[in-house]
């Protein structure tokens, strides 16, 4: 057998081991229920954001501090903690991936990362808010827009 | 029914042009086709004469349709989908382009566009092979033209039209004003137009001098694979396996530039944004297009090898094909919608994964049936990839995996049939002193490394095509990152001695003569470098920071033995110096990626996730943003930080400038992180850092969230106050007492030396009308720097209190007082050391590849 041939071999060999080990590391895409059925472990929880329950973040006291509750289509719910503000495009977002543990000890999911799927990144958006200033779509423009949630709850 | 105020004529035009390049592109295909297996030169003649006037009347058609679409960008025809879709009437008219390849169809036409320019090369420099290699582009343009075509057929469409009207598309479905009676039963009203007053404009993101930059220069990258592969196809086509490889050596090399550049200038447009916390995210998207490119390398380096010693012909098929079919991969990857849930930034579905999966099968089945040595073969693979296109189109509902199987066969047959085209070759065996043998090491881990890019990259395919749910690991980035810097150092190593080694034989003594001084001043210098710039990446352990550590030496040593092989190789003549100079650029960044990232600090490290009383919390690691009351310094790295406050945008309303004032001892700067404010709406921010650069580092500030900003300007001022404990402070709506300070040293977390101490301070806040507050005051001092100071508020009373720095019992506390609520930014800090020779290493790659490619065509004419 030519050197060569050793070399290929040994490299071919190296490069499976290496990608066995890394499906090894692989985690899980997950639902809320799913996700509560395995605390501790790290999944890509899918759900989008529950605008009902209140969402706590207050820079003054704790910038990196969020927290609010994840609703996925199978209608569980789950209250989430991010060590972040809000991410970008959050409101948008029509569902989260949001990456981390359930903590049973709090009852929490604790994530280290959103990513979020807005619909008007690369899909066009309610085209009522973009047509003139009709009855109808008047309303859908001028939606109240609720500015920090955060500021007004931490009067001391 | 009529509508008013609409102008059809571009779309007419547009639309015509698109249906005329694809029937140029089929004639042009079928002519060149024809010329080449024609038996009578004459016939061959003429029909290269029709192929080449088709392909000029496609080229026409493209360029038309180029116009037209933007035409209508330009003018905001908002009756056209496409403009409504990706301007506004606010649209900075430099980000027009930026607009016309935000789409899908706009930037499937950047590429149709750049294989027109290609091709058009290809035509006016290489007349003896252009029906062969023209065949192969003209077969990619009709696919191409397909989707963009927006035809019906039956209840299947083939291809988005980029000149689809919106009241054609389903965009007004949802709007009953827009239709007649307000109901969405009837049909859109005559008027409709007028009650469109604006688009949906560019995403505010992608308004940025990048987005016109990067997708041309990546998409001729991705275009230009096509002709190295083109032109691999031909030598088999032709039987002539030692011709083509001449003439598609510069190709391969123009490819590696551009398309690396292209790559990199994404990669430093991720940088500025800083939306993904720095360069490169191993994002799937990013990585499709990584791949291509590395398979690229190897295929230049194996048609090197093949050039000067007759070995891996066979390889550089392989590498040359696959290059190109990768290409195709990525773009079903990002194209299809199915990286939805892995990817931050790839294109949802539009409805034409089949014909992205049709551009793929057809991409590698033309391989083998281009390879088969003769027609009857060639119609065995035709009829073969007929039937199993039929199979997978019936079956395909039910095992999904036989798409992939499908094409898989494709490869595996061309493999075949390539090992019965080229013979092994019966030589002797190559020498380990030759300059092949380790280059051809360096192509195999180029390969291979892309090969586990891919498999890691592909876990979204794998989930639909096997039923699997997997998704990235924890840690993602290193799970990249543990493989990636093993590949670096066996490439930095290879990449510094392969050179001083020559074709066939070396002699050991010329070998070690010459390399003897790189070698010993690489270690001298890489010594240096770990000493005192040092690299201190503890987060994934210490075998991992000695995998940098080594690294970090052959990457040295690539700099150092390339830049010394300019001077004793090729004797300072740069024209001839193309590789070494490339092969420096590849060293300097791989010192660049390890320095950067390895070095990467966070200056705005929040301490607050701690708590106060250093209690049993203390092990929740720290935040990375922190909040900056206006006109109140905060500790910060080595600087102290004001938000002095902000300014918006002349003619956009919604975009926001901060004020951020930096000052340490030695200097102090300004800079102006912006951010979009609740954008058309919605209450949301979109922030684009400020920076400021230095030789050797970056300090970069974003904004991550925002005060109330209806809010009242607020004028009060900050004071400063020295005290003891048991003074007072008054302000006025009473006093304030420093009640205690507790210091404590050996504080929980990483971030902290044992030489750091914490300083608690217990103020009471007195008020005269009666109640009492207690605030907690954090301050860490390292030595007699102040690395962090916390701020509380007292909020009925519009204080805001801080603790600046304390030393033998004398606190300085800074108060400030409002009756208006305050004025906060939350950002994040970075300093990227370091970064610049990453951005050398890039452009010294790309000058001499391009070196490298003009130097081969000179010789190759000569």
């Amino acid at each position: 057998m030519k050197k060569i041939h050793i070399i290929l071999l040994v490299l071919i060999a190296v490069t499976i081991a290496v990608l066995i080990s890394f499906l090894q590391t692989t985690t899980t895409y997950d639902t809320v229920a799913t996700a509560l059925s395995k605390p501790g472990k790290y999944v890509h929880l899918m759900a989008k954001w529950d605008k009902s329950e209140p969402l706590e973040y207050d820079a003054l006291k704790n910038p990196n501090y969020l927290a609010f509750t994840a609703v996925d289509s199978l209608g569980g719910k789950i209250r989430v903690v991010y060590k972040n503000p809000k991410p970008e495009n959050f409101e948008l977002s029509e569902r989260l991936v949001m990456k981390g543990k359930y903590n049973a000890g709090n009852e929490k999911f604790e994530c280290d990362n959103i990513q979020t799927k807005c619909p008007s990144k690369y899909k066009d958006e309610d085209p009522s808010k973009h047509v003139g200033p009709m009855p109808e779509t008047a309303t859908a423009a001028s939606k109240p827009i609720e500015l920090n949630q955060n500021a007004t709850n931490s009067t001391k | 029914m009529n509508y008013i105020g609409e102008n059809l004529l571009p779309g007419n035009i547009g639309h015509f042009f698109v249906v005329l390049s694809l029937i140029a592109s089929i004639v042009a295909t079928f002519g060149y086709y024809k010329s080449v297996t024609a038996k009578n030169p004459i016939d061959a003649e003429s029909w290269k004469k029709l192929a080449r006037f088709s392909f000029f009347a496609e080229v026409l058609s493209v360029f038309v349709i180029f116009i037209t679409l933007f035409f209508i960008l330009k003018n905001h025809l908002f009756e056209y989908k496409y403009a409504w879709q990706h301007t506004s009437k606010s649209l900075e008219p430099k980000f027009l382009f930026a607009a016309f390849w935000e789409g899908q169809e706009g930037s499937t036409l950047l590429w149709s566009f750049w294989h027109c320019i290609l091709g058009l090369v290809v035509i006016f420099t290489d007349k003896k092979r252009e029906a062969q290699v023209m065949t192969f582009i003209s077969f990619i343009q009709v696919l191409l033209a397909a989707m963009v075509l927006g035809v019906f057929i039956g209840d299947h469409f083939i291809g988005v039209n980029p000149f689809q009207l919106l009241r054609d598309s389903n965009v007004l479905d949802k709007a009953p004003s827009m239709h007649v009676g307000f109901d969405l039963a009837q049909p859109i009203r005559a008027d409709y137009l007028s009650l469109i007053t604006d688009g949906n404009d560019l995403n505010p993101l992608l308004q940025n001098y990048w987005m016109t930059i990067h997708p041309p220069v990546l998409f001729l990258g991705f275009a230009s694979t096509i002709v190295p592969f083109a032109y691999a196809l031909a030598g088999l086509w032709t039987g002539d396996m030692k011709d083509w490889v001449k003439a598609a050596a510069p190709w391969t090399l123009f490819t590696i530039a551009s398309l690396g550049l292209g790559i990199m200038m994404g990669s430093k447009w991720a940088y500025e944004s800083l939306n993904f916390g720095g360069y490169w995210a191993w994002d799937p998207v990013e990585n499709a297009s990584l791949v291509p490119w590395l398979i690229m390398v190897a295929g230049a380096h194996t048609l090197l090898i093949f050039k000067h010693t007759g070995r891996s012909l066979k390889s550089s098929f392989i590498f040359l094909i696959l290059a190109f079919v990768f290409i195709v991969y990525s773009t079903y990857l990002t194209k299809s919608g199915i990286l939805g849930d892995a990817s931050v930034h790839a294109f949802t579905d539009n409805g034409l994964n089949t014909q992205l999966f049709l551009l793929m099968y057809l991409g590698i089945w033309i391989a083998p049936f281009i390879a088969a040595k003769d027609n009857k073969t060639r119609l065995i693979v035709f009829i073969s990839s007929m039937l199993i296109m039929f199979l997978i189109y019936f079956l395909y509902d039910k095992v999904q995996s036989i798409g992939m199987i499908g094409m898989l066969a494709g490869l595996g047959w061309f493999l075949l049939l390539l090992q019965k085209r080229i013979p092994n070759l019966q030589k002797e065996e190559e020498s380990l002193s030759s300059r092949e043998f380790w280059m051809f090491i360096g192509s195999l881990v180029f390969f291979l490394s892309s090969m586990i890019i891919t498999v890691q990259t592909s876990l979204p395919v794998f989930n639909k095509i096997f039923g699997l749910n997997i998704a990235s690991p924890e840690n993602h980035e290193f799970a990249y990152n543990q493989i990636q810097v093993m590949v670096a150092i066996i490439l930095g190593v290879l990449t510094a001695f392969t050179q001083y080694l020559k074709y066939k034989k070396t002699d050991t003594k010329f070998f070690i003569n010459r390399i003897i001084i790189p070698t010993l001043v690489s270690i001298i210098i890489a010594t240096l470098i770990l000493k005192f710039i040092k690299i201190n990446y503890t987060k994934e352990g210490l075998g991992f920071l000695i995998n940098i550590w080594i690294a970090l030496v052959a990457g040295v040593y690539a700099v150092i033995a390339n830049g010394a092989y300019i001077w004793v190789g090729v004797k300072g003549n740069l024209k001839k110096a193309g590789g070494s100079i490339a092969h420096l650029g590849f060293g300097m960044v791989i010192v660049g990626i390890l320095l950067s990232s390895g070095k990467k600090e966070v200056l705005s490290v929040n301490t607050s996730g701690i708590s106060v009383e250093f209690n049993e919390k203390s092990k929740e690691t720290t935040g990375e943003n922190l909040t900056l009351v206006e006109g109140f310094p905060t500790a910060m790295g080595n600087y102290k930080v004001t938000y002095l406050g902000d300014s918006t945008h002349p003619t956009k309303k919604t975009l926001n400038y901060f004020k951020i004032h930096f000052k340490s001892d030695k200097e102090d700067f300004t800079l102006y992180p912006n951010s979009f404010v609740n954008y058309k709406g919605n209450n949301e921010l979109m922030s684009n850092p400020d920076a400021r650069h230095y030789w050797n580092k970056d300090v970069f500030t974003y904004i991550t969230s925002i005060y109330n900003s209806d809010q009242v300007e607020d004028t009060t001022k900050f004071t400063v106050h020295n005290k003891k404990i048991g003074d007072s402070i008054f302000y006025s709506k009473g006093f304030i007492i420093l009640d205690k300070i507790i210091a404590k040293d050996n504080l929980p977390g990483d971030n902290f030396n044992k030489t750091d101490s914490g300083f608690n301070a217990t103020l009471r806040v007195k008020t005269l009308l009666g109640p009492s507050y207690d605030s907690e005051l954090l301050t860490i001092k390292s030595g007699k720097k102040v690395m962090y100071n916390s701020i509380d508020t007292v909020f009925s009373q519009g204080l805001i209190l801080t603790m600046q720095n304390i030393s033998n019992g004398n606190a300085e506390i800074g108060i400030k007082e409002t009756d208006k609520i305050m004025k906060y930014v939350t950002l994040k800090a970075y300093v990227f050391p370091y970064i610049n020779i990453l951005w050398i290493g890039v452009i010294l790659t790309v000058l001499g590849t391009l070196i490298s490619m003009i130097h081969r065509m000179r010789t190759q004419k000569s």
